[in-house]
């Protein structure tokens, strides 16, 4: 069997140069979208543009029900003695109510992790951003598919 | 499959040996290990189980005296965590003094009416949940153990007899998912065995804890058969049926399921 | 009676951050469903929930009929003194809950 080779060979080097070299013309990441499909996000930003980084929105690709959906949002340290984590706001595409939770650090904490339940009308995407102490923004985005009951329930 | 018709037929030629039940306790599964890690998850941590809000609630009103009677549950029966060990195990069960097969809530309701002399709680309403669901708890981890014999024969028959039979616009049986599908995807869920061991408990659908018989009830429905009122004759038949095939999985309440 | 489930250590390290949990009887009713007669449920969600540590403010949550009925949040707080901590909340109605724990700073 034939091993295939991981070595860097000097084509390899030079495409990944060239890559990096031209990344920042390339067209916005997917995640830029999310301004432009959420209203209440582009609202929130105001023409900022937050740096899709340093945080994670951990949500199921799946949902078991709509109606609580376990959530975790991380922002990764370390903070102290630099810029830290003010507040974290949390955007949905399709819910009725897009500005989800607004969660608030009024004293600085080392550990910025969130997790609760939400809920989510229909398969859609959902934003967390966070808001540091310097005004610097940063985001993650995640998709969650939601079905219907294979049987409905009408109790 | 040629086991379950035996069995199937042996029940309805009478005389049935009782004891046979189509899954053995080395085929029984929760249904928690039918659900995804997230309810798992949710089900095994008790501070995040929504269920335990009901149990504590229930545990409260365990201890509240009545206004008319000066009694609480506890004047009689003390700390639940002694008195109440291992009993919801064995419900549903046939009670003498009410000349019936009592499920868990009406076993608590006929002793608020005949010894607490208080009125009876409506089904699935707060408190009734909350009183179950902290009586339940008691005897989370104790095998399901049911006394099917004597008399509690007949309601263990007809609630066998319900399970097998056709319901509904469907015209699906209760076996026919739950003993020959269970583990097969129907839309994006894994059915089940239909075991009650999470019960009294929390739904996801339903944004509160429910009772077993809430459970049945919404199982018919999703068949499009007409359900039976809450606290209806044959949901606590089938109710103790349930407990009989499942008997020897332990009891979970309060549980969480999608 | 008990609104809420809390968790708490009940001893934290100083200067690093311990583990907070609290678990909210709330039907967070979204105010888009409709009863058996068709009648719409009105809205009623827990709107604010503060968490103060001795007095101070250290963690706010403002929520909507998106997050889920009971709702449970986790977060840290960092540990400083020995004291209490105290929740309260409240919903759309204006009825209030309250929780409090006791942590010990070693």
């Amino acid at each position: 069997m034939r091993i295939p080779d991981r070595r860097l060979s000097r084509r390899r080097a030079l495409l990944a140069g060239g890559a990096l070299a031209i990344a920042p013309w390339l067209p916005a990441r997917a995640d830029d979208r999310d301004i432009a499909n959420i209203a209440a996000l582009a609202a929130f930003l105001a023409g900022r543009r937050p740096r899709w980084e340093r945080m994670r929105l951990d949500l199921p690709g799946l949902a078991d029900n709509g109606q609580a959906v376990p959530m975790k949002i991380v922002v990764d340290g370390p903070f102290a003695p630099g810029p830290y984590v003010k507040a974290i706001r949390l955007f949905s595409q399709r819910n009725p109510v897009p500005e989800m939770a607004t969660f608030e650090f009024p004293v600085a904490v080392e550990r910025v992790e969130v997790d609760s339940r939400i809920r989510l009308a229909g398969t859609q995407r959902i934003v967390a951003v966070a808001t540091m102490s310097d005004e610097a923004l940063f985001a993650a985005g995640a998709d969650v598919v939601v079905t219907i009951d294979a049987c409905m329930d009408g109790t | 499959m040629w086991r379950a018709l035996a069995v199937f037929v042996a029940c309805f030629a009478g005389g049935a040996p009782a004891q046979e039940r189509l899954l053995p306790l080395s085929e029984l599964r929760s249904g928690v290990t039918f659900a995804g890690a997230n309810v798992r998850a949710m089900q095994a941590d008790d501070l995040a189980n929504p269920g335990m809000l009901w149990v504590e609630r229930g545990e409260t009103l365990w201890n509240r005296s009545a206004a008319s009677s000066g009694k609480a549950c506890a004047s009689c029966h003390g700390a639940a965590q002694t008195s109440m060990r291992g009993v919801a195990a064995h419900y549903p069960k046939y009670v003498g003094d009410a000349s019936a097969v009592l499920d868990l809530e009406a076993r608590i309701n006929d002793c608020r009416t005949r010894r607490q002399q208080v009125p009876a709680l409506a089904r699935e309403s707060e408190d009734l949940l909350a009183l179950s669901a902290f009586v339940a708890y008691q005897s989370r981890g104790a095998p399901l153990a049911v006394s099917v014999d004597g008399a509690a024969r007949a309601a263990f028959d007809r609630g066998r007899e319900f399970y097998f039979q056709r319901h509904g616009q469907m015209n699906i049986a209760c076996t026919q998912c739950h003993d020959q599908n269970w583990g097969k995807r129907l839309l994006a869920e894994t059915i089940s065995q239909g075991n009650p061991t999470a019960f009294p408990g929390y739904r996801l659908e339903w944004q509160s804890l429910g009772s077993l018989q809430r459970r049945l009830r919404a199982c018919l429905f999703g068949i499009r058969a007409e359900m039976p009122a809450p606290g209806a004759p044959e949901l606590t038949d089938l109710e103790l049926y349930l407990a009989w095939r499942a008997q020897g999985l332990p009891l979970e309440a309060p549980g969480v399921r999608r | 009676m008990p609104d809420a489930r809390i968790s708490v250590p009940q001893e934290a390290p100083r200067g690093k951050p311990f583990e907070v949990r609290i678990l909210i009887r709330h039907p967070m009713e979204t105010g888009y469903r409709t009863d058996d007669t068709g009648k719409p449920i009105p809205r009623n969600v827990v709107t604010m929930l503060t968490c103060r540590y001795n007095g101070e403010t250290v963690f706010s949550a403002r929520l909507s009929p998106g997050i889920a009925a009971n709702p449970y949040l986790r977060f840290f707080v960092t540990a400083r003194e020995s004291g209490e901590l105290a929740f309260d909340w409240v919903d759309d109605r204006g009825v209030r809950g309250s929780e409090r724990a006791t942590v010990t700073v070693v």
